[in-house]
């Protein structure tokens, strides 16, 4: 287990208060002046030092990020967008951060607009956080009132203003580019890329877009030093992720782990083992809903991290995980999570608008029995025909959770829905023969 | 996508009253100058607190003069995110997450809780009018599954006789305390914390 020095996130659980001065007892806002003193160059030298991936999903190398930013600002200003549109079912990590760990994010907030040279930085939390987004805009206000923010921020001689900026419901707009056309005031569709935001992005100028939960770290990194952050887990997955563990198990919960940590660690350690104990285990969503379930005999030596899970065909996703007992009936599960992406489709790209639906209703009538044979390899097929052609990742999202389930539970789908086509069964009805199929059976 | 469609019964006019436009103000100047766009959302919101929890197509029309925008793009903003409510809800809106995570939680048991004390149906006004239910997607709240939101706060690790209580509470007017109902600190595991034990005990 992590030692609780090396945890970046003491307050996780608020034992401490949220307000400035507690903030500063546990290390925030104490040296920012020096850090940023050091230089643009070896801040982003020290974020690629300490292999720092993005935490919002897609795992991007942080420092890579930023060093694509223009590095003279020129016509256009530069933006820094904060991406706190927590949606994913199964990730409620970011959350704690906007309510417990305020000053982390803002002080991150302000040493990563230095780091690209933005004046402003807009926040993006979606709307029914609202309660926890006001307690972020209190502490903002503190800051501004205790010189941490504004013009010559912290005595850095670094002027930046914060904007909250709240989403409505929308899981698309965790997407970086929907983001961003929400902001702006539109529909949250994503756009084509390239350009990509770090040139072209919002109003038209170069902005660069992180998660809360990657900005919030990034103080504690530079502070300690990019080497302990990349001596905490393994090559290339380094550091420390709050995991959240929800689902069958006895003490749900979020706990802030090494990277690389035994999936059975976390369930059975910290949130208190499976329902009816680890034989009753069914699956695993290792990262929050888009990503493609486990089957138990593979969660027993899973680790957990971006790479490890590739290899297990699945991902780390935002480390949400959720645990499926033999309780549930494991097509259902996946139905209502194909219900969820139908409903979050933006609409934009047909195969992702219709296909979305089409997943939905098809593993609804699997979970009743009411699907043909035939059916279970057009699943297959529709999920192919969604991944890969929509603009944003969300094709990839819906569809690989529906794969994921076809990969490991196919036998248990096909048991259920053995239903043979009206043509073999009704050989003798010959108006009810339906004749393309008679054709593939003798050709 | 789902299916959006504004209420039948619509009123004529709509304006801010001085405390919208007030805080209507502070919002535009949050961005760039001829960026005002960026607003809109946030002043749906606005509509729809100060209009009793629902945006009329007059409050539509109103802020796109008051945006200078076109009308048509603050339709489609309001149809195409689903926190804007389109129908009268009543006073208290009740949504339950039943996605996955809290649907394997006992979700439907909550769901199961509205139907018997607001409405048969969802999207419907209870007989008093003064509140409605609807099942939502993922709350962001999976470790403290299965959880209902009413209005702005988040009522935590319920069951189906918690969930009944809470809305005895609202439809006698009152307005139950939000977080977690079985005791439990914010997200930390319950009576299993190994992590941060110094804090916790100092």
């Amino acid at each position: 287990m992590l030692k609780d020095q090396d945890r970046i996130f003491q307050n996780l659980y608020n034992d401490k208060g949220s307000d400035v001065s507690s903030s500063q007892e546990r290390g925030d806002w104490v040296n920012t002046k020096e850090i940023t003193n050091k230089g643009r160059d070896w801040i982003i030298n020290e974020i690629k030092e300490s292999q720092l991936r993005g935490r919002g999903g897609a795992g991007f190398p942080t420092g890579l990020k930023w060093s694509f930013a223009p590095k003279e600002v020129g016509s256009r200003p530069h933006y820094l967008v904060i991406n706190g549109d927590e949606s994913e079912p199964g990730t409620c990590k970011d959350r704690d951060i906007l309510r417990f760990e305020p000053h982390k994010l803002i002080e991150g907030c302000l040493i990563a607009s230095y780091a690209v040279q933005a004046h402003v930085c807009y926040i993006y939390i979606r709307g029914e956080y609202f309660v926890d987004g006001q307690k972020l805009q209190a502490a903002i206000d503190e800051a501004y009132e205790k010189k941490l923010l504004g013009k010559n921020a912290a005595g850095t001689g670094w002027d930046l203003d914060i904007y909250i900026h709240y989403g409505a419901g929308a899981y698309i707009c965790g997407e970086e580019t929907a983001l961003l056309e929400s902001i702006e005031g539109k529909k949250g569709q994503p756009r084509l890329k390239p350009p990509f935001p770090a040139l072209i992005g919002l109003y038209g100028c170069p902005t660069i877009i992180n998660n809360v939960e990657t900005i919030a770290v990034v103080p504690t990194i530079l502070r300690r030093g990019g080497k302990w952050f990349a001596s905490l887990g393994r090559e290339k997955n380094t550091g420390t992720k709050i995991f959240c563990i929800s689902g069958n198990v006895n003490t749900p919960c979020n706990v802030e782990e090494e990277m690389n940590i035994p999936l059975k660690e976390l369930i059975e350690v910290h949130a208190g083992g499976v329902i009816g104990g680890w034989d009753n285990l069914q699956a695993v969503i290792p990262g929050g809903s888009s990503m493609p379930l486990i089957p138990k005999d593979k969660c027993e030596t899973l680790t957990m991290d971006f790479d490890s899970l590739m290899a297990e065909k699945s991902g780390l996703g935002t480390a949400g995980i959720v645990v499926i007992n033999k309780d549930q009936d494991i097509i259902k599960c996946m139905a209502r999570i194909a219900r969820f992406y139908k409903h979050e489709s933006c609409g934009q790209c047909t195969p992702c608008r219709e296909g979305s639906g089409w997943m939905w209703r098809m593993l609804e009538r699997m979970a009743k029995g009411d699907a043909t044979k035939d059916e279970v390899d057009m699943l297959g097929d529709v999920t192919n025909q969604i991944a890969g052609h929509t603009i944003c990742a969300f094709g990839e999202g819906s569809s690989w959770p529906v794969q994921g389930l076809l990969r490991h539970f196919k036998k248990e789908i096909e048991k259920r829905n053995n239903l043979d086509p009206i043509v073999q069964k009704k050989n003798n009805i010959p108006y009810l023969v339906d004749q393309h199929l008679l054709d593939k059976k003798n050709a | 996508m789902s299916l959006r469609r504004p209420a039948k019964d619509q009123p004529e006019n709509f304006e801010f009253n001085a405390s919208s436009l007030e805080a209507a103000n502070v919002i535009v100047a949050k961005y760039p100058e001829g960026k005002q766009q960026s607003a809109v959302m946030a002043l749906l919101y606005i509509a729809q607190k100060q209009n009793n929890n629902w945006i009329p197509l007059a409050a539509m029309k109103y802020i796109a003069k008051f945006l200078d925008m076109p009308y048509i793009k603050v339709y489609e903003v309001a149809t195409f995110y689903t926190m804007y409510n389109l129908a009268p809800v009543g006073k208290y809106f009740i949504q339950v997450c039943t996605t996955t995570p809290c649907m394997i939680r006992g979700a439907n048991k909550l769901v199961e809780a509205c139907k018997e004390k607001i409405s048969e149906n969802e999207c419907e006004l209870s007989s008093d009018k003064s509140c409605s239910w609807m099942e939502v997607e993922c709350l962001g709240a999976c470790v403290n599954a299965p959880m209902i939101q009413i209005n702005d706060d988040y009522y935590e690790d319920l069951d189906k006789q918690k969930t009944l209580d809470i809305l005895d509470k609202i439809l006698n007017g009152e307005t139950p305390k939000p977080g977690s109902y079985r005791g439990r600190v914010n997200n930390e595991p319950e009576n299993n914390r190994k992590t941060l034990m110094d804090l916790k005990n100092a």
